[in-house]
């Protein structure tokens, strides 16, 4: 096998992966972080945010790329209103009654999904798209858009969380909230904003996988394994944790096959759960450990 | 002719709701004592069912099986082989809050249902395994299906008894402690870690012996028999409405859920067609929204814990 090969076939394909969950667990990370309890329904959230996109698609005419930041604010607005209405009212109360919610409502979103959408997989776009060459290198449009989509989103995060005073202030709850409700950070603001953030995400996770594969009433839920793996693996709470796991989980997952049967390539991200939470619990970037 | 048609299926649904008792007892000593969360119920439920399955199921070209062993070893290495699982997760997991055992355990749930489906000469893939043995299974029907309710409802009675006695128990009370305030627990020389790892094991080898006693109720399972997160989401509102930490709660709730469950299919499978499939959804949305409702308004269940005492207010001695 040529390195070329190897590049088009594994890393490639690693890498687009690796983005969709990169970008999923930058949300997880950050529920886990500011509201500290793990997000199950966050899959979910994902397929969602997905078929959101394919509505819009269908409602405006507009093209998938185009649709996505569409589906990203009704899926922001979607998870400031569950967070009302379901977790809110659990906040005094042991915060694993939260992740027992987030179980309740994973179920709640997929069959809505699947009263509304049905269960039969569906493209954005139908036909075949050949690759462009760049120096040998075989990459579609679509990848690289996916690939290109990240790193807006990282960088436009990074900015945020660094630099503007609300993100200043979610970072100050993820790092200490004693100290932040002290310094007269709003507690509901930055919740709000959190889930803004959140749900924006899970669309675009979401997103990116249908635009690679399909759109099914499970592709969330799939998700959440690896998403979940990659949070943990680059740190609770670090961002760039987040990214960076989620590109090792995806490369692993599609090198796998080069010593696995293909149909446990989902295991890997299962495997590289326990391996950290056994070795290195605060992940590679030294985050949090609840 | 009708009547005796309704008692038969009386009969049935007995039979499955003692296998639903059973599993929400045991997660009452995971979740109700302990405090665990077990996302993956179903996958020990599976584990259970296919290594029983598997060592009593006569000999098939192409899969392992043909061990013919009796029964009552099926079961018992249900139980011994969902403990065995549970031990490694537990080891990693228990060291830090519940949300990480969530995870692992849908994790178990996934890579085991990946397991059942693509090893076809272990579980025989899509196709499954029939042919499992039966108890009572030479008597004609209805004394067989009476049979096997007896023998559920002892193994229920059983569990239920043992669970009972264990939560009476200093041991019983340790555990609660442990839950309710773990920092106290552990400074009064509680091996809390350990504690935990007992609970898990301990509800997990239930959860085993419910997934041998359905298998054997059926008489075959396939990859599809259960859907792994419906099933887990059944018996934790069960649990939840019941009352968590209550043995009878844990039962009351199998039962009271299980009928709402099987009575509403029953409802939707009459719609047109057009519609059912889209009523099974809406089922499923009404289950996840019970769960909201129960944990918003009656987070203690219908059969509150008998032994937690009422939280002393600020600035009162405790006498």
């Amino acid at each position: 096998m040529t390195v070329l090969n190897f590049i088009n076939f594994y890393i490639v394909p690693g890498l687009v992966l690796g983005s969709i969950y990169a970008v999923g667990a930058i949300g997880i990370t950050m529920v886990f972080g500011i509201m500290r309890f793990a997000h199950l329904a966050h899959g979910d959230m994902a397929t969602m945010g997905a078929f959101f996109a394919l509505a819009a698609i269908g409602l405006f005419g507009v093209s998938p790329w185009m649709a996505l930041p569409i589906a990203m604010i009704m899926a922001a607005v979607l998870a400031v209103g569950i967070d009302r209405v379901f977790y809110d009212y659990l906040r005094e109360r042991p915060k694993i009654l939260t992740v027992m919610a987030s179980l309740g409502l994973a179920l709640m979103l997929r069959s809505a999904v699947q009263v509304i959408w049905g269960v039969d997989p569906v493209t954005y776009v139908r036909g075949i798209v050949r690759p462009d060459s760049y120096f040998g290198i075989l990459l579609r449009p679509r990848e690289l858009y996916t690939l290109l989509s990240l790193i807006v989103i990282v960088v436009a995060l990074t900015l945020f969380l660094k630099t503007s005073k609300w993100g200043k202030a979610m970072r100050a709850m993820s790092d200490n909230p004693d100290l932040a409700l002290l310094s007269g950070v709003d507690n509901r603001m930055v919740t709000i904003l959190t889930w803004s953030i959140v749900g924006a995400l899970c669309a675009a996770a979401g997103f990116m996988l249908g635009i690679n594969t399909e759109l099914n009433s499970m592709m969330g839920w799939h998700l959440l394994l690896p998403m979940f793996a990659a949070a943990i693996l680059g740190g609770v709470g670090r961002v760039e944790g987040a990214v960076l796991g989620g590109f090792i989980v995806g490369l692993v997952e599609e090198l796998s096959v080069l010593v696995l049967p293909g149909q446990y390539k989902a295991a890997t991200a299962f495997v590289i759960l326990l391996l950290i939470l056994l070795v290195r619990p605060r992940g590679l970037l030294n985050g949090k450990v609840l | 002719m009708e009547l005796i048609g309704l008692a038969n299926y009386a009969v049935f649904m007995g039979i499955l709701i003692g296998i639903y008792a059973l599993l929400s007892l045991a997660l009452n000593i995971q979740w109700g004592l302990t405090g665990l969360f077990n996302a993956g119920i179903a996958g020990f439920f599976a584990i259970g069912a296919y290594t029983s399955a598997i060592l009593t199921s006569p000999h098939v070209a192409g899969r392992v099986g043909g061990f013919d062993m009796p029964i009552l070893v099926g079961w018992a290495a249900a139980m011994l082989m969902a403990t065995l699982i549970a031990w490694p997760i537990a080891r990693i997991c228990l060291r830090f809050r519940s949300d990480y055992l969530a995870i692992a355990t849908i994790g178990v749930a996934e890579i085991f249902r990946l397991i059942i489906k693509s090893e076809d000469w272990l579980t025989g893939g899509s196709r499954g395994i029939t042919g499992i043995p039966r108890p009572f299974g030479d008597l004609p029907y209805v004394q067989s299906q009476l049979a096997y309710l007896a023998l559920v409802v002892i193994a229920v009675l059983v569990v239920y008894l043992l669970v009972e006695r264990q939560l009476r128990s200093p041991w019983g009370r340790m555990m609660r402690a442990i839950r309710d305030n773990e920092a106290s627990a552990a400074a009064m020389g509680k091996n809390v870690e350990a504690r935990r790892r007992q609970a898990f094991m301990f509800g997990s080898a239930i959860m085993g012996l419910a997934g041998a006693l359905f298998v054997h109720f059926n008489r075959s399972i396939t990859p599809e028999a259960i859907d792994p997160m419906i099933a887990t989401f059944l018996i934790w509102i069960m649990l939840i409405l019941g009352g968590s930490g209550n043995n009878r709660g844990a039962i009351l709730g199998a039962i009271v859920i299980w009928l709402i469950w099987s009575i509403s299919e029953m409802l939707t499978d009459r719609l047109p067609t057009e519609v059912a499939i889209q009523a099974k959804y809406v089922r499923i949305f009404i289950i996840g929204l019970m769960l909201q409702l129960v944990l918003r308004f009656r987070p203690e269940g219908i059969l509150p814990e008998e032994h937690k005492k009422k939280p002393v207010p600020p600035g009162r001695v405790q006498p």
